[in-house]
């Protein structure tokens, strides 16, 4: 269970970690200035396990990973968007940040909310307002990359060509 | 049979492939630079397995080169460390990647390029299929010289008939993405095409394929055409033979057409890409600084405009006005061409080539309360440094005008 940190739509790398910051890889480091612009007390009241919530093309912008490892080193739990964007989503992917895509559930969620998120079936449920939403499944290669916990570990221990059979 | 993007994956998939399809295949070039490099070495120290083939690999240094400051010289010190280590030769840093990817001959028609730069999509202009990567999958390629793709749809915009005088292709891409929206292309591969695209020079075809981005496309792709081939031969080191590929009996998920004739200037406004207007509707609003650069447009062209506009006069004296060249390519030919001696005798502040002001960390950087206008592809609020500057884009013949004025203005008033 945690608390939701609602974001608005279009959430863009930029304002998920300004570039000024990326100048390290590192994720506690990332994790103290993330969302610093759109919502200056997240990273210090941030507790582990709790939901990223954001609208319609969540993560666009630039090709710039440090946004979804500095959510990761935040130690939310996962991203529920309604959308996402394309390098975004990839991103979340490979370096193991969970990431569901449910409309109902971004459009309903408000701040402070508290949810449980099953990730494996994708249900999500709000302790707050009794709701509960059904996310999208994610494709059986991409399930298998998030299982792994990222696309390096994936690959540690499997050929590449493993993802497509 | 198929779109562009789906005739593209097809020749590499050695099967027809259509869009919704997942495929795992061989990439031509992967490309990364000192700001996505470190996670990408990161990813293939913790995979631990050899690189496939050094010579897919190429890397730059353009974002913050030289280094400003320590963090930044620490991590370009790592990433030639690094090159040195695994004998990778493809080393530059001569200019914005994406301008130097193409001057070096690595984007041709039908090649599959990743990098790990948003605006790879600009390599679609030579009819690639160029789209932005993490790092991470970056690390991987080095590692598999493969990487899995989603066949994208194809949105096809069809471009007609020719612009007014004083109208550009960032005109005509920033009222583009003010009619799609920054999400009206997510996931799609968009097409350009039509008979102003078809006459189009190569150096305005790249901002439509490059700002494909900014409507969140996977890809923007122009097909390739004799202006193309002439292109790569004079402008390219691209040797060997490429076929040319051209869409077949595609279905489009849908079809825009534009008639580019009734597109006057425009200007993207602060904060979104997609907040397009007309240019009079926001002239004789004050700027601070004006940046002509990026591999949007900082192209020899571009500079050709500008210096055309400012010959024989001095910018606004309040107003700062930088150019930063794409490439040494096109500074030395603008220097040759006396560009440069203008530029300078208008005063402007002509930097070293590279991304310069348009990641705020360098070249540029805008104070709280100042406002820029630029030739950069995005206006993402605290891009340029503080959160509380305004960015606004336009092409580099509006970029002029202000300079001239200190405030937006119509560059008609200006253009010969």
């Amino acid at each position: 269970m945690g608390k939701a940190w609602t974001f608005g739509e279009n959430m863009n790398t930029d304002e998920i970690i300004p570039g000024r910051f990326n100048i390290t890889i590192d994720p506690l480091e990332l994790a103290r200035n993330v969302f610093c612009e759109v919502k200056p007390d997240y990273a210090a009241r941030v507790k582990p396990g709790d939901i990223v919530v954001g609208g319609q093309n969540f993560g666009c912008g630039s090709s710039r990973e440090h946004a979804p490892v500095a959510i990761k080193g935040s130690q939310a739990k996962c991203v529920i968007a309604a959308s996402y964007a394309r390098i975004f989503f990839r991103n979340a992917i490979n370096i193991g940040l969970p990431i569901l895509e449910c409309p109902a559930a971004a459009a309903d969620i408000t701040e402070g909310d508290e949810i449980d998120v099953y990730l494996a079936t994708g249900l999500i449920r709000n302790l707050t307002n009794g709701h509960v939403y059904q996310a999208r499944p994610l494709p059986a290669f991409v399930m298998k990359i998030a299982k792994a916990g990222g696309i390096v570990n994936f690959l540690k221990n499997h050929d590449v060509q493993e993802l497509m059979a | 049979m198929g779109t562009l993007v789906e005739e593209i994956f097809s020749r590499k998939a050695g099967r027809e492939v259509h869009a919704g399809e997942i495929v795992l295949v061989d990439v031509d070039t992967i490309m990364s630079h000192d700001n996505t490099t470190p996670l990408a070495i990161k990813a293939f120290r913790e995979i631990g397995k050899p690189i496939f083939d050094k010579n897919k690999i190429v890397i730059h240094f353009d974002h913050a080169y030289p280094a400003p400051n320590l963090l930044a010289a620490e991590a370009q010190k790592k990433g030639l460390d690094f090159m040195k280590e695994q004998g990778i030769t493809q080393f530059y840093h001569q200019g914005v990647c994406h301008q130097v990817m193409i001057e070096e001959g690595f984007i041709t028609p039908g090649a599959i390029v990743i990098g790990a730069d948003s605006h790879s999509n600009t390599y679609g202009a030579l009819g690639a299929f160029g789209a932005g990567f993490g790092s991470t999958e970056i690390g991987v390629a080095w590692v598999t010289g493969k990487c899995w793709f989603s066949i994208p749809q194809t949105i096809r915009i069809e471009l007609s008939n020719a612009t007014q005088p004083g109208v550009f292709a960032k005109d005509v891409m920033i009222y583009i993405a003010g009619k799609l929206g920054m999400d009206g292309g997510t996931y799609r591969s968009v097409e350009f095409g039509g008979e102003y695209i078809g006459r189009l020079p190569v150096h305005e075809r790249i901002v439509f394929s490059n700002m494909s981005t900014e409507i969140g496309a996977k890809c923007g792709l122009i097909a390739a055409d004799a202006i193309t081939l002439a292109y790569l031969a004079a402008e390219t080191r691209a040797q060997g033979s490429y076929e040319q590929i051209l869409p077949v009996n595609p279905q489009y998920e849908k079809i825009i057409a534009i008639d580019v004739s009734t597109i006057e200037p425009q200007v993207a406004c602060h904060p979104d890409v997609d907040n397009a207007k007309a240019l009079r509707e926001v002239e004789g609003l004050a700027v601070d600084e004006v940046y002509i650069g990026t591999c949007t447009n900082a192209r020899y062209e571009d500079l050709e405009i500008v210096a055309g506009m400012l010959k024989g006069k001095t910018v606004y004296p309040h107003t700062r006005v930088i150019v930063t060249p794409a490439s040494t390519q096109i500074y030395k030919k603008a220097m040759q061409n006396g560009l440069i001696e203008i530029l300078m005798e208008a005063g402007c502040t002509v930097t070293g080539t590279g991304c310069g002001a348009c990641i705020g960390r360098h070249g540029g950087v805008l104070a709280p309360g100042e406002r820029a206008l630029t030739t950069m592809n995005r206006n993402f609020i605290g891009r340029m440094g503080s959160p509380l500057a305004e960015i606004y884009l336009a092409s580099p013949a509006s970029a002029a005008a202000a300079a001239l004025t200190g405030k937006i203005t119509d560059p008609r008033l200006y253009l010969a």
